[in-house]
């Protein structure tokens, strides 16, 4: 098409309104597309948002309607042998009061919706339903805009940004990024149950608008290295599952096992009981950390989000690194502009401010944590077990006597080659891949 | 020559449930949709415009939200579009929505004649293609309804030749313009929008009018112009399984029971057969 832009972003997920936000606001041209139907129609089901960095975007997100469906204010841990489990929480009132919002529950396909018409208020072009399906280059090879899979559907640009996400067919055809490496990622299945209001409200012990959220470890990826999550939304459970796509690869299991069995676990089974699965989806997220980063910008572009590989597995945060990352992008972009420099020097902006900040900073710091967690196999199998049979025995009242017990317990972990050695080990590596 | 089509937002009913207890649609977590007759009728009405050098106007009324759907029609090569959007509108049935399109059309009209208005068949929420003839018969207009293929057109004479789709068979009939035409799906295929067409839908402006805007009598609009009532909406209940002739008993007995029953439901099939037989032995 004839008319062009400052910028074009690709995907309008987190990380791509974002940055449109930032630009419209700064009176930049700038057009968004979307392969969904609307923004969010390919991102179903929930996810926890960190106020504060939606508010770096947009300060007023709350009188803005932001579709919050729970403000977050107490956080559990649970690590799950195959028939029990520990489980810690934290719980503060100052979640409740001060300092509310500082995560909260949101569906994606409302967030993502609602998300994008704040873009739109101000003034920039999100475009839905459409696919970029290739770049568009200039006689020095720089990227200068994209190609969409409509008729007449190229559109030149100064500066193009994708944000469009870990899987990028579009990353496999233009080489803009490299595919991540299957270590590099997991696979994670996602289910949405719904539950009325009130039923979630007593089973998790909250007021309406509160919620709760979980993390779940243990025996429940059958070796593997993954993770679940259980967090609450207005009206339904997010339950997720996820583990890496090499031990998917090497342990010949399939997701939807995962999360049928993790469904009837004694944990999780009375939480969700009743509840009617609303939809499923399966998606990668990017667990290379650190040193998977690809080159985050060059001559007419840049990458933010997922796309980027910017995920903080320990602390399960992508959608905040997304935000972040697509806001100093748009930064970024916005210098260049001024100084009419897109090259990969104009651009250096935006590596500077994320070196500069938690997003980098985060990931450097867990940079071996990925690692640790990938070699130690154990702490999804045997470990857990253990673990489990340990409290079993110190729980089960049966005459015998709790020195005798202790010592069945050290036997046990002995014949189990968890020697309190090699648990000091596990322990001290641990600490140190994220220290 | 200036074409109107009439569209409406609808919940996609592939999706809608019926809430078992208060009996009302489930609406929650639906996605709103174009009707896709609505579609047709807006693609026919641009293709129509192209080869006549004309122009269309889409219109619908609706809360707020039916924004969405006019911009699907503007995509497609619509130029104008208008929302009637007034919470006079709310609760309108067919007789109160045909009265307030009408109205709109007889203000598109005084400023740019209209030749033809283009309407879905039916919109596939209540499945009722009344609204089209209703509009055709309040502005006076000849109606063509169930349309598969418009045959010619003829702005010299005023005069259009449809062919439309009967039980059984086609029909291909004539009249005057100007004339509301109601779509088959087969009449014409919503085209993949071109990415300038996609950016103009999504930055145009679009009209909204209200009751006044187009002089809708109060009493004539919304719930109060509705002298329609729905008593029930219900599921229908499940069908019960079919009826089982045993033939490890006695063959016999098994199919004499069979066509008992079957020729007892079907009694003109059986008088049939037997008068056929009956010319088979003459
Ligand atoms: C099961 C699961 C649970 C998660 N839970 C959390 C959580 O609780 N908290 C958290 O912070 N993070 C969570 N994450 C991670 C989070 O979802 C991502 O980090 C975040 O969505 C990244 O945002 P993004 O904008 O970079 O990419 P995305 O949200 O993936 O958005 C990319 C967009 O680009 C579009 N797109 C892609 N290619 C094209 C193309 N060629 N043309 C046009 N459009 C295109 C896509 O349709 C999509 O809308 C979770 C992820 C998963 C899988």
């Amino acid at each position: 098409m004839k008319e062009t832009f400052d910028v074009a972003i690709v995907g309008a997920g987190p990380a791509g309104i974002s940055a449109a936000c930032i630009l419209a606001e700064a009176g930049i041209k700038t057009i968004v597309f979307e392969r969904g139907e609307y923004p969010g129609a390919k991102n179903l089901s929930g996810a926890v948002l960190y106020g504060h960095n939606l508010a770096q975007v947009l300060p007023d997100y709350i009188e803005r309607g932001c579709p919050v469906e729970r403000n977050i204010v107490e956080s559990r841990i649970w690590y799950l042998s195959k028939d029990g489990g520990y489980s810690i929480g934290y719980r503060d009132r100052i979640f409740a009061g001060e300092r509310k919002f500082n995560a909260v529950t949101v569906g994606r396909a409302k967030f993502d919706r609602w998300f994008a018409e704040q873009a739109r208020k101000k003034g920039a072009l999100v475009v839905p339903a459409t696919v970029v399906v290739d770049l568009l280059r200039n006689e020095r090879g720089w990227v200068a805009g994209v190609v969409t899979g409509r008729a007449d559907g190229e559109v030149q640009a100064k500066v193009t940004l994708f944000a469009d996400g870990i899987n990028s067919p579009l990353a496999r055809k233009t080489g803009f990024r490299a595919e991540p490496k299957p270590e590099q990622v997991s696979l994670a299945v996602k289910e949405c149950i719904e539950l009325p209001a009130e039923v979630i409200d007593q089973r998790f012990n909250v007021g309406r608008e509160e919620g709760v959220t979980a993390e779940i470890l243990g025996e429940i990826t059958e070796g593997m290295d993954g993770i679940a999550v259980l967090y609450t939304n207005r009206s339904s459970l997010s339950l997720a599952i996820g583990a890496n796509l090499a031990d998917f690869r090497d342990h010949k299991k399939k997701p939807y096992e995962l999360i049928e069995q993790l469904k009837q676990h004694p944990m999780l089974a009375p939480l969700i009981a009743g509840g009617k699965s609303l939809e499923y989806i399966a998606h990668w997220l990017p667990e290379g950390g650190y040193d998977a980063i690809p080159k985050l910008y060059g001559d007419g572009y840049l990458i933010a989000g997922d796309s980027a590989l910017l995920f903080n597995a320990l602390h399960r945060e992508g959608n905040n690194l997304a935000m972040a990352s697509g806001k100093m992008a748009a930064e970024a972009i916005i210098e260049a502009l001024k100084r009419d420099d897109c090259s990969r020097r104009g651009l250096a902006g935006y590596g500077d401010r994320l070196a500069d900040s938690f997003v980098l900073k985060d990931m450097k710091k867990y940079r071996r944590f990925g690692k640790f967690r990938y070699e130690h196999k154990e702490l999804y199998g045997p470990l857990p077990h253990l673990a489990g049979e340990a409290a079993r025995e110190m729980l089960t009242v049966n005459g015998v006597s709790k020195k005798q017990k202790q010592k069945l317990i050290m036997q046990h972990l002995r014949q189990g080659k968890f020697g309190l050695l090699r648990l000091a080990r596990l322990a001290w590596q641990g600490w140190r891949s994220v220290k | 020559m200036h074409i109107v089509a009439c569209i409406k937002q609808v919940p996609d009913t592939a999706q809608v449930k019926i809430d078992p207890e208060t009996k009302t649609l489930i609406r929650t977590g639906v996605e709103s949709i174009c009707n896709p007759y609505d579609l047709v009728a807006v693609e026919a009405a641009v293709q129509l415009a192209e080869k006549y050098s004309g122009k269309v106007t889409v219109i619908t009324m609706g809360p707020p939200q039916a924004e969405s759907a006019l911009r699907d029609c503007l995509a497609l090569g619509a130029q104008q579009a208008i929302l009637l959007s007034d919470r006079a509108f709310a609760g309108a049935d067919t007789l109160a929505t045909s009265y307030t399109l009408a109205q709109a059309i007889n203000k598109i009209n005084d400023a740019d004649p209209v030749s033809l208005v283009l309407c879905g068949k039916q919109a596939i929420d209540g499945d009722t293609a009344q609204v089209g003839p209703g509009i055709a018969t309040r502005l006076g207009y000849n109606q063509f309804t169930y349309v598969a293929e418009v045959i010619g057109l003829d702005p010299a004479s005023n005069t259009i030749t449809v062919r439309r789709e009967i039980e059984g068979g086609s029909e291909v009939i004539e009249g005057k313009l100007p004339a509301v035409l109601t779509a088959e799906l087969n009449l014409a295929a919503p085209r993949y929008a071109s990415l300038p067409e996609l950016v103009r839908s999504l930055r145009q402006e679009i009209k909204v009018w209200g009751a006044r805007d187009v002089a809708a009598l109060p009493e004539q609009v919304g719930l109060k112009g509705s002298p329609t009532m729905v008593r029930e909406i219900f599921v229908p209940p499940a069908r019960g399984g079919g009826q089982v002739f045993d033939t490890n008993e006695d063959k016999g007995n098994a199919v004499a029971g069979f066509l008992d029953t079957f020729f007892g439901k079907e009694q003109r099939l059986l008088e049939e057969l037997l008068a056929k037989d009956g010319h088979a032995q003459e």
